[in-house]
């Protein structure tokens, strides 16, 4: 195939990966600071919502794209309120905000439904060539994730948070301060996806705009061992097999559709096998006290 | 979330001798309904939202002209976004136990519930879209939508330069596959090298993969979209894209100014407006309708002003031919997508058969999977 034929193939591997990418890095984040957010697809979509809202209302789409992730920073202050303060239970809170996200999201945006909005302008590079400005915000959110958490104190800390929240708060780390920041950037980052989905992929409002991509987030987290490069290269890989079975489709060739859609979970599920066979990378990389609720005077 | 079950009816009937349900129930014994009191209440389960275009917003409009035609004499209620399992049953014998004495079920996977409810309720009169089980007191009702996917693909042969559509579908369910075939067949009737791409989804409702899979029809020559999925998402792909877009269920114009050249769309109106007057009248006995266009319950949202005159023309005789019965998109000779014959000359398949169709028609591109 030639150059313009991969051309489109491409641009649309990233395209899809992008929502992925950005709320697997926000829970990333947030587990790494030893708490376990299964909220992320409510939060994608009041971020959505917000953001529909916002960019549909006249007010542009970097406002409706901020407004997004202040949205899912919201319900993700709910979240950790209850799970770092009130220490209710993450798994249950977590289901508990996907629901709800849901729900108020649905409720709120009957109106918006019949609204139609113009997909976000790319940013010319010339020679007919652009880049959507919410893509590459995922790339550089790869980078930033990494340096923060590989090379700066700061990360440096917050792992330590998530390993062993005890000994942290021992040397004096304010943990629960630690953990509340991770979880709102876990939302940060779920309501930028949203809107990324809203008013830019889509871009549209209805229902159930994300279709389980918030839960395919988060076994993208658990596929990539907790690593940015790795969420990168798997949301690649989510994206990119849901795009080329769609090619190969069209093209008439023979791939059992179910197959290939498949594929990234049958991935996640041989991840999973693999990193419990080998203590050593689980130990290195698995927030030890993940999902564990932790409290000072506890 | 939009629930796919109400199709997979054609699956479930294609796999058991019920499938000649549609075509030839023996009617059961009138079983006498009396006139009910006034106003006679109405009650109307939906699988999905309301919302704005889409299967259930059709069966809201045709609510919406009962409420005008007969005023105070009956008094509706909706219940929507009613999941298929036992949710429906909880609202439908909500509904039977508070004096409703009509009900209708507006998606498929509402048979099961809908029946132990009628069974209890003997004298409630309820009505099931898409099902294929009746009862004394349980009438069902669907609509030919292949009739109008027909005339959208002779549209869709006349406009197209490329002589490729794209059609993004759902699941291979015999209903979404007679779409495919019929489109496929009258768009090569006025393109004998017309080509239909389809890509499977593997979900009715998923903006997201809808888009990604029209945006693929596009970058593989295709220069008219159409779709058997929930949302508008096809629609709004073409029009960014600079396609040309066929709506399905509902008019969706207004999601593709410039790209919509019509839908194909569902009517419920006249068929609920007829079973309350019957239900009114006390003539009410269940029956089994498929109905056409014909009988008004599917049709053609209005042409885009650019589709040619010449066109359009060729459009609205070509309805007339299958009101009149004179065209039947599923006639014979019909060749399979590997060439061989299906049905030869002067044949034509039968209800049964349509209800069972599980293989694309000469033409169709890419792979159904099994």
């Amino acid at each position: 195939m030639s150059l313009s034929g991969w051309l489109p193939i491409l641009a649309g591997v990233l395209a899809a990966a992008t929502p992925l990418l950005i709320a697997a890095l926000g829970e990333l984040i947030a587990e790494k600071s030893g708490v376990l957010n299964l909220g992320v697809e409510g939060m994608m979509l009041v971020g959505a919502l917000t953001a529909f809202a916002v960019a549909s209302g006249g007010a542009g789409y970097a406002a409706g794209a901020l407004a997004g992730a202040l949205a899912g920073v919201g319900l993700a202050a709910l979240f950790a309120w209850l799970t770092l303060n009130c220490l209710a239970s993450q798994v249950a809170c977590g289901l508990a905000i996907t629901m709800l996200g849901s729900g108020l999201s649905a409720y709120a945006g009957r109106d918006y439904v019949s609204r139609t909005l113009d997909g976000m302008a790319l940013i010319p590079l010339g020679g007919g060539f652009g880049f959507d400005p919410l893509i590459v915000t995922g790339l550089l959110l790869t980078v930033l994730v990494w340096y923060f958490l590989q090379r700066s104190r700061a990360g440096l800390v917050l792992r330590a948070v998530g390993e062993s929240p005890a000994t942290a708060h021992a040397l004096g780390l304010p943990v629960r301060c630690i953990r509340w920041a991770a979880v709102l950037f876990g939302g940060a980052c779920a309501g930028l996806a949203g809107a990324y989905l809203a008013i830019d992929y889509t871009p549209m409002w209805v229902e159930g705009l994300s279709a389980g991509r918030g839960w395919i987030a988060l076994a993208l987290v658990v596929f990539a061992g907790w690593r940015p490069g790795r969420t990168l290269l798997g949301a690649w890989l989510y994206g990119g097999v849901g795009i080329l079975q769609f090619h190969a489709q069209a093209l008439g060739i023979a791939v059992p559709a179910q197959f290939l859609g498949m594929l990234p979970y049958l991935a996640t599920i041989v991840v999973l096998t693999l990193i419990a066979r080998d203590p050593l990378t689980q130990r290195r990389h698995t927030p030890a006290s993940l999902g564990q609720p932790w409290h000072p005077h506890a | 979330m939009f629930s796919p079950r109400r199709r997979q009816l054609l699956q479930f009937a294609a796999a058991t001798p019920l499938a000649a349900a549609f075509a030839s129930v023996p009617r059961p014994a009138r079983a006498a309904f009396p006139k009910p009191e006034l106003p006679l209440k109405v009650g109307y389960v939906y699988v999905s939202p309301i919302g704005d275009a889409g299967w259930t917003y059709q069966h809201d409009l045709g609510r919406k002209a009962v409420e005008a035609s007969f005023g105070d004499k009956v008094m509706i209620k909706v219940i929507e976004s009613v999941s298929e399992g036992a949710d429906a049953e909880r609202v439908i014998r909500e509904f039977a136990s508070s004096g409703y004495g009509l009900v209708f079920a507006t998606s498929f996977g509402y048979m099961n519930p809908l029946l132990r409810v009628a069974k209890q309720f003997p004298k409630g009169i309820f009505e099931h879209a898409t099902g294929y089980r009746q009862a004394p007191n349980v009438g069902i009702y669907a609509a030919r939508y292949y009739e109008a996917r027909y005339l959208t693909g002779i549209l869709a042969g006349r406009m197209s330069k490329s002589g490729v559509a794209g059609y993004v579908a759902a699941f291979p369910i015999p209903e979404v596959v007679m779409g495919i075939n019929a489109f496929m067949l009258g768009m090569k009737s006025v393109n004998p090298q017309a080509q239909v791409k389809v890509i499977w989804v593997n979900a009715w409702f998923d903006p997201g993969k809808e888009r990604e899979a029209a945006a693929t029809l596009v970058a593989q020559g295709a220069d008219v979209l159409t779709q058997h999925t929930d949302s508008t998402a096809v629609v709004q792909t073409a029009e960014d894209k600079g396609a040309y877009a066929i709506g399905y269920h509902s008019d969706m114009s207004k999601y593709g100014p410039k790209a919509h050249l019509s839908a194909a769309t569902h009517h419920w109106e006249g068929y609920y407006r007829r079973v309350v007057q019957q239900v009114l009248d006390g003539s009410w006995a269940p029956d089994n309708v498929w109905g056409g266009i014909k009988d008004g319950m599917v049709g053609l949202a209005p042409l885009h002003p650019a589709v040619p005159a010449e066109v359009g023309a060729l459009v609205a005789t070509k309805k007339q031919d299958i009101i009149d019965g004179r065209l039947l998109p599923f006639q014979g000779p019909l060749f399979d997508q590997a060439g061989r014959q299906v049905i030869g000359a002067g044949a034509k398949l039968t209800d049964d058969e349509l209800l069972k169709m599980n293989y694309y028609v000469e033409g169709v591109v890419g792979q159904m999977p099994k």
